[in-house]
Parts: C-alpha cells; sequence; structure tokens
C-alpha cells in the first residue's frame, strides 16, 4: 500500500488540486485495478476511475484525514463501477469484444463445456448489479468477505447474503435453460 | 440451495469468469479527471425529478410498497 506525504491529506481536504493530483497519481493504478476487477471491460474502466476521481475531487470536504484515503476511495470507486453496471445494457456486457479481453480459461473442468460457461457468464450479467458485484468480487475473485464488505459499504453478513441470492439466481436461469449446475 | 449446491454454482462461476489480471491503464488519465473537473456540474434532467417525485408520492399513498423498492434497490 503506498503512503502520503506528510500533509497531503490534510490539504487535499481543504480542496488543494496539487494534494488531489499527488494522490491520484499515487492511487490510480490501485482504484483503477479494483474498478477493472468489478466492471471487467478495460474502457469502461478508464472511464470509471476518472469518474471516481472526479466524485473523490467534489467530496474532499468530507473527507476524514484521520481515516486514510484508500478504503474512503475504494468506496466510492466501488459506487461509481455499480452505477456503470446499473446503466449498462446486458447486450454491452455479452458483447463478444469484452469477453476477448478476458483471458482463456486454463484449467477449467473438462466436464463444464465452453457452451455451459458461455451461458454462465451471461446468465450471471443477467444478475441485479448490487448481486452482481458482490458475487464478482467475493467468488470470482476470491476476496475477503470483509474486504468486500468496507469496499461496498455494507456488513458481511449482507455481502454474504447477497453472494447467496446471486448464485441462488444464477442457478435458477441455468436451469431454465435446461442447465443442470 | 444447500452448502454443496452453492459450492458447485461457486466453482462453475470461477470457470465461466476468470479473475481479472491486474492492469494499469492504457493512457495517463489526469488530463481526463482535470477536463472533467473544470466542466459545469450537469442539472439532473427532468425525468429524473419527475421520476422521484412519483416515488415519494407512491409511497406516501402506499407505504407496503416501500420493501418492494428497497428490495429492488
Amino acid at each position: 500500500m503506498e503512503h502520503e506525504p506528510n500533509g497531503v491529506l490534510s490539504r487535499f481536504q481543504q480542496g488543494d488540486l496539487e494534494a488531489f493530483e499527488s494522490l491520484f497519481r499515487l492511487h490510480q493504478r490501485a482504484l483503477h485495478g479494483w474498478i477493472l476487477r468489478i466492471v471487467r471491460n478495460p474502457t469502461a474502466a478508464e472511464d470509471v476511475t476518472v469518474e471516481t476521481f472526479w466524485r473523490i475531487y467534489r467530496a474532499h470536504a468530507r473527507f476524514n484525514p484521520a481515516r486514510g484515503f484508500e478504503g474512503w476511495a475504494r468506496q466510492i470507486a466501488s459506487h461509481a463501477a455499480l452505477d456503470w453496471l446499473r446503466a449498462a445494457r446486458p447486450e454491452r456486457e455479452r458483447s463478444p469484444q469484452i469477453i476477448e479481453d478476458l483471458p482463456a480459461p486454463s484449467a477449467a473442468d473438462a466436464a463444464v463445456t465452453a457452451e455451459i460457461r458461455r451461458k454462465t457468464a451471461q446468465a450471471f450479467g443477467r444478475l441485479p448489479p448490487k448481486l452482481r458485484i458482490a458475487a464478482t468480487l467475493a467468488v470470482v475473485e476470491e476476496l475477503p468477505h470483509k474486504e468486500v464488505a468496507e469496499a461496498l459499504g455494507v456488513s458481511v453478513a449482507a455481502v454474504k447474503l447477497r453472494v447467496f441470492r446471486a448464485l441462488r439466481m444464477l442457478r435458477k436461469d441455468l436451469e431454465q435453460q435446461g442447465i443442470t449446475p | 440451495m444447500n452448502e454443496d449446491e452453492q459450492n458447485r454454482m461457486k466453482r462453475l462461476l470461477q470457470q465461466a469468469l476468470l479473475p481479472v489480471a491486474d492492469a494499469e491503464p492504457a493512457r495517463d488519465l489526469w488530463p481526463d479527471v482535470l477536463r472533467t473537473l473544470d466542466a459545469e456540474p450537469a442539472s439532473p434532467p427532468w425525468y429524473d425529478l419527475a421520476l422521484a417525485g412519483g416515488l415519494v408520492a407512491l409511497t406516501a399513498f402506499f407505504p407496503a410498497a416501500i420493501p418492494v423498492f428497497l428490495y429492488f434497490l
């Protein structure tokens, strides 16, 4: 984790643009990586990163330097990414270009065909964004529930519930397509 | 859905969607951030305000609908 030079956080809180640029340079990679994990689209991740830093700057007066920058910024990034998921049409998320952007499975279970994986990914794209974001971070990215909860600004129990609901809805969707997971 | 079924679904999802490798942005995003900061903040469009007003009115007349809205938020 990067550390901010002394005084940068309090200067940022007062709206200092140079301090904001320092924070941007220190944290843009980490925040972009976080957003990319959620939106899973490199172009969108850049747009959402810009949107996130815009929101961060607009909220500078509400920032509490004692609580640190990274966690606060990650919460804002998660909300911006969630807004993007809500606004994105399912067709756009399922477009071949985005799927090609992702790495091909290397050690996938031989019993699970490419067709089933594709249908699972599509069904996942149809889940409510609030559930999808929790399942993406906790199941796909295998992040600890506590880290996901902090980033989403909810309790660990809420994350577990959202993951459970996401998996249940996903199974139902696949069953309706004749796939028994 | 029991624990076994949950674990099966997790494995299936992990095979359908692989973790995303950490990647830097392809370009410097700072100029874009500055441009966005310079732009005037957009006011909410009239239909957003109308929708919000409609929701407030609806929940005032039908408070039982509040949990339904919260579920879909």
